[in-house]
């Protein structure tokens, strides 16, 4: 389905997540950290950075990765995306949402 | 399930064994639960202890008898050196999966703001002191405190 973000048109799933990565750019990804209830530091951005090269290099994301990326430990990753850490990162990055179980 | 239509707001998960696959299984659902952004505290109670005792953490290991769904006869299940190798090959493939190992996987979900609990009872029973067990341990409580810390709305216990 297409969602309006940031004045356009978007594929998204049922979930709300971007099907298509390469019409992700900065504005959506603040539309839907809005969204989300999320103000976005640069910090946040950082993350968003790791995660998306991560998808990139099609390498699975897990909690134990996001501890172990440099970028934040995991305290810290529930201090910047308190509900639903990885689920909501993935979808203001613009990518799917992980499909593994840890 | 009428109550916020039947939404999960807290998982408590009691832990009452220490072989491997019964500890992996709370730690992946306690985990889990925070993750979807779901509260999530543990009871560690009777062997269960096991899982958090600091000389014992290390050493758990997957339960070879008595266990039909190994498909392993039970005499050679508990053939000297079965436990053993049969946990070597599981860890073998949760390290494949990302999965880690017992004292990491406690303090990630410490990180994640799981709360960790030793039954004071079988901390009785063991001669166990808080200071045997894993640092992050958040305390030593009755099965009364335990239930105190689930009351609300939306609260699901889980006994493993």
């Amino acid at each position: 389905m297409e969602k309006l973000i940031a004045g356009k048109n978007i594929q998204v799933n049922e979930e709300g997540y971007m099907t298509d990565f390469s019409q992700w750019d900065k504005a959506i990804g603040e539309e839907l950290a809005k969204e989300n209830n999320i103000d976005l530091t640069p910090k946040h951005w950082e993350l968003i950075q790791y995660i998306q090269n991560e998808f990139k290099a099609e390498s699975p994301l897990t909690i134990r990765k996001i501890g172990k990326s440099g970028v934040v430990d995991i305290k810290e990753f529930y201090a910047l995306f308190p509900v639903g850490p990885l689920k909501t990162a993935t979808k203001i990055a613009g990518i799917p949402k992980p499909a593994g179980c840890i | 399930m009428s109550e916020y239509n039947g939404e999960v707001r807290k998982m408590m998960i009691i832990l009452s064994k220490a072989s491997l696959e019964n500890v992996y299984a709370a730690f992946v659902l306690a985990n889990g639960a925070r993750m979807e952004g779901i509260e999530a505290e543990m009871f560690f109670t009777f062997f269960g202890l096991e899982a958090i005792h600091n000389k014992k953490l290390e050493h758990l290991h997957v339960a070879t008898v008595g266990n039909p769904a190994m498909h392993m006869p039970t005499m050679i299940g508990g053939l000297p050196g079965m436990e053993a190798l049969a946990t070597s090959m599981m860890k073998k493939e949760m390290e494949k999966l990302d999965m880690p190992e017992v004292r990491e996987f406690l303090e990630i979900l410490q990180a994640s703001g799981v709360k960790l609990w030793a039954c004071k009872l079988a901390m009785e029973m063991f001669h166990y002191e808080k200071e045997d067990m894993f640092p992050g341990l958040d305390g030593v409580l009755t099965v009364g405190d335990f239930y105190k810390q689930g009351s609300g709305i939306g609260t699901h216990m889980l006994f493993i």
